[in-house]
């Protein structure tokens, strides 16, 4: 993984103390709740329902041991003993003390980490495949340049007053695991007809309250040029992104209003301009990237283990989560591996202290020292031998984080809602739980298969609802804390918004509502085959509304 | 007004006049884009230094070759979060080679201080009588750069690179005796 050179530790250093003297201005009086605001948005210190929270950076979601026990470090002395990890493969602190921040910082600083950017209206921290570099279908390594876009858009002195928050994801394969459609800017890695890899560069894509995916406006960018590019981009919507409306300010709105095409061009124009200017990647630093994500020493390994193949036959709670869990590795011998962090009953996205040591030593015991932050919420070990996969899954189960679960129902993503978030209508957290609960028989997930459920406790969208195969929205009615679910989302690279099913439920209703529509899907799909969201695709919503609501005259009656 | 420039609280001479109100015989004076269009002659005829306050949605390329007949360019800052004048003073100095003064007014506070100088802004309007010790603390909080931007100075990409660096820099931006003395 990168490592940072004098620069990058000078730099995350010298923000230390820039934030601390911006809190000591704050605790001696000197800034306003007003003015400090947006200092602290942009080092992601929120200030929620009960305290502080404070959102860490964890760049294209990977952490090397050391910085995993870092994190359970400051869990347990700044936090209630845990984290939270988060969509955008960061983690967040939910009780951290205004004062103690600087230290925390400086902890981080100490392992290569920091807060920057990781909220305000900026560029935020790129997220990417977290399967990159050993990912069986990768064209190549995404993490070269996400690391190159971190550093270009870290303290960019143009761009950190935005009209809105910007996110940019990468990824490297055509099966696209960073939902690069729904972001402000998407890059796939493309290889054209001479055989040379570049980038398709999608823009405008988000969700929130109004949720649109983005369009491609350029097929192929020779990668030298990605970051006269993105400060092509930038320019254009810094300059005439919406400012007098939040909910208009996103750079989607202003690709809308233009016209994708339109602003395409007016992309190309400026970028014309400035693309072999001072921005063109010597071909120097891309190589000095790249060596820090050089595949590690693998062992020339069989790819069929025996004694792999003999704990999956005497062990089927093993074989199950080997079936489920495990993703194909591009090295014969080895395996990635899901530690999923949505147990039955849990919040999910949360680990305690102890999980996060746990995580480390096994990184180190059994995935050359790294993991990885996926922005479904769970955790990667991105090389382990077939031959140890039983030890390590043994390990996970006595932590509760060997669940088998991954892809179905029960790997839940959700936002952290009405129990921590001043913005929410509802909580999240709670619903997850008890669907977890209600969908945990492993036969029954096996039976639904590929499911995405994606929970957000408001419209901002945080628990990506929008992509869902099916979504949950917390909305408030009178009072009362309502859902209103969505079918048909996805955010891969058939990616779509889910449609409203009906009127929202209460919080008792819920849970047999999303169980009335799983029944609906398992009693009308023409096989197995056909997953939940082939079968909304083809049905639409109606034989869901019927089952849900009661057949269509009665539902216009009850309507009148 | 007082003005932040060359690290001293300095008096300001300028004043911005209204499109309504009548152009004085003497003393520097910024007009608004629009009044600069229509009156350049007349304004150009007049025996004292000559500016424009760019508002902020509008464009500065309209300005064009006009930039080297101004003394002073002004871009807002009508709030903290308005971030706009950014590009636009990035825009002058990059792409119309303006090598003038060029000022941020509105509400500037201490921690943005340091980026205005990055993208070539070199005085900054404050009040009367403020304290700007903390602002000339802002300029030495950071000591290298991840990004090409409009005060020469060298990028972490450059340090790490010398001889490629050497190549692209003709291309770069103009940095101007000004910015380059206020950064130094
Ligand atoms: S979706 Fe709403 S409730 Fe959930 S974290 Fe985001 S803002 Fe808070």
């Amino acid at each position: 993984m990168y490592r940072y050179d004098e620069f990058d530790a000078t730099i995350v250093r010298e923000r230390v103390e820039q934030f601390r003297g911006q809190v000591t201005r704050r605790l001696a009086g000197e800034l306003t709740e007003d003015q400090f605001r947006p200092l602290r948005l942009k080092n992601g210190l929120y200030l929620q329902l009960h305290a502080y929270m404070l959102r860490i950076a964890v760049p294209y979601g990977v952490l090397n041991s050391k910085q995993m026990r870092k994190l359970a470090h400051i869990a347990r002395r700044y936090d209630r003993g845990f984290g939270h990890f988060t969509t955008r493969q960061n983690i967040q602190f939910n009780w951290p003390q205004l004062g103690d921040v600087p230290d925390i910082l400086q902890h981080l600083a100490e392992v290569e980490m920091h807060a920057i950017q990781t909220s305000g209206n900026c560029i935020r921290n790129v997220t990417a495949d977290q399967f990159a570099g050993v990912a069986a279908d990768e064209i190549e390594d995404p993490r070269i340049w996400a690391e190159i876009v971190r550093q270009w858009s870290t303290f960019h002195p143009e761009f950190s007053y935005l009209p809105r928050k910007f996110k940019i994801a990468v990824t490297g394969a055509p099966d696209d695991r960073a939902a690069v459609r729904v972001h402000d800017i998407g890059l796939r890695i493309v290889q054209n007809e001479a055989g040379e890899t570049g980038f398709e560069v999608w823009v405008g894509g988000g969700l929130g309250r109004t949720p649109i995916i983005g369009v491609a406006i350029r097929k192929f960018l020779p990668k030298e040029h990605l970051l006269s590019y993105l400060e092509a981009i930038l320019r254009t919507y810094n300059l005439l992104g919406r400012r007098d409306n939040i909910y208009k300010a996103r750079i989607k709105i202003l690709v809308q209003a233009t016209g994708g095409e339109k602003f395409g061009q007016m992309v190309e124009e400026e970028w014309e301009k400035i693309k072999d200017g001072p921005l063109h990647l010597p071909q120097a630093e891309i190589d000095r990237i790249h060596r820090y994500f050089a595949p590690p020493a693998y062992e020339a390994l069989p790819d069929v283990d025996p004694a792999f193949e003999t704990a999956k036959l005497e062990n089927p709670d093993f074989a199950r989560w080997a079936r489920v869990n495990l993703v194909k590795h591009k090295v014969p011998g080895y395996a990635i591996v899901n530690a999923s962090l949505k147990p039955e009953g849990g919040a999910p996205g949360d680990a305690s202290a102890d999980q996060m040591d746990l995580l480390a030593d096994l990184a180190d015991k059994f995935s050359l020292g790294e993991v990885r932050v996926t922005h479904h919420q769970n955790i990667v070990f991105p090389n382990v031998r077939k031959r140890d996969l039983f030890a390590l899954w043994q390990r996970l189960k006595s932590a509760r984080l060997a669940t088998s679960n991954l892809g179905f129902i029960s790997d839940i993503i959700a936002c952290p809602g009405l129990d921590y978030c001043n913005l929410a209508n509802a909580r999240s957290i709670p619903v997850a739980q008890r669907l977890s609960r209600h969908f945990s028989d492993p036969r029954k997930l096996d039976e639904i298969g590929d499911l995405r459920l994606n929970i957000s406790g408001c419209i901002n969208a945080c628990g990506h609802h929008h992509v869902g195969h099916i979504g949950i929205l917390g909305v408030d009615k009178q009072g009362q804390e309502f859902y209103q679910v969505t079918v048909g989302g996805s955010s891969k690279d058939d990616a779509s918004l889910g449609k409203i099913v009906g009127a929202a439920f209460s919080e008792d209703d819920i849970v047999p509502a999303i169980d009335t529509i799983i029944n609906t899907y398992l009693a009308n799909r023409t096989d197995r085959s056909e997953r939940f969201l082939d079968y909304v695709r083809r049905a639409g919503v109606d034989p869901f509304k019927e089952a849900l609501y009661g057949p269509a005259p009665a539902r216009r009656t009850a309507a009148e | 007004m007082a003005l932040l420039q060359h690290g001293a609280l300095q008096p300001n001479n300028w004043r911005f006049v209204g499109d309504d109100a009548a152009i004085p015989a003497e003393g520097p004076v910024t007009v608004s884009l629009k009044r600069w269009q229509a009156e350049s002659e007349v304004l150009r005829g007049r025996n004292a230094p000559i500016g424009v306050r760019l508002k902020n949605d509008e464009p500065a390329l309209a300005l064009g070759e006009d930039v080297h007949r101004l003394s002073l360019i002004e871009v807002e800052f009508p709030k903290f979060t308005d971030g706009r004048a950014f590009s636009q003073a990035r825009i002058l100095r990059d792409k119309l080679g303006y090598e003038g003064e060029l000022r941020a007014v509105g509400t500037i506070l201490r921690d943005q201080y340091l980026f205005m100088t990055r993208c070539g802004i070199d005085s900054v309007e404050l009040p009367e009588g403020k304290a700007i010790d903390g602002y000339l603390a802002a300029l030495k909080e950071f000591s290298a750069w991840y990004q090409p931007a409009s005060d020469g100075r060298p990028t972490v990409m450059e340090l790490r690179h010398p001889a490629n660096a050497n190549a692209r820099r003709g291309a770069a931006p103009i940095v101007t005796a000004s910015v380059a003395a206020h950064s130094a």
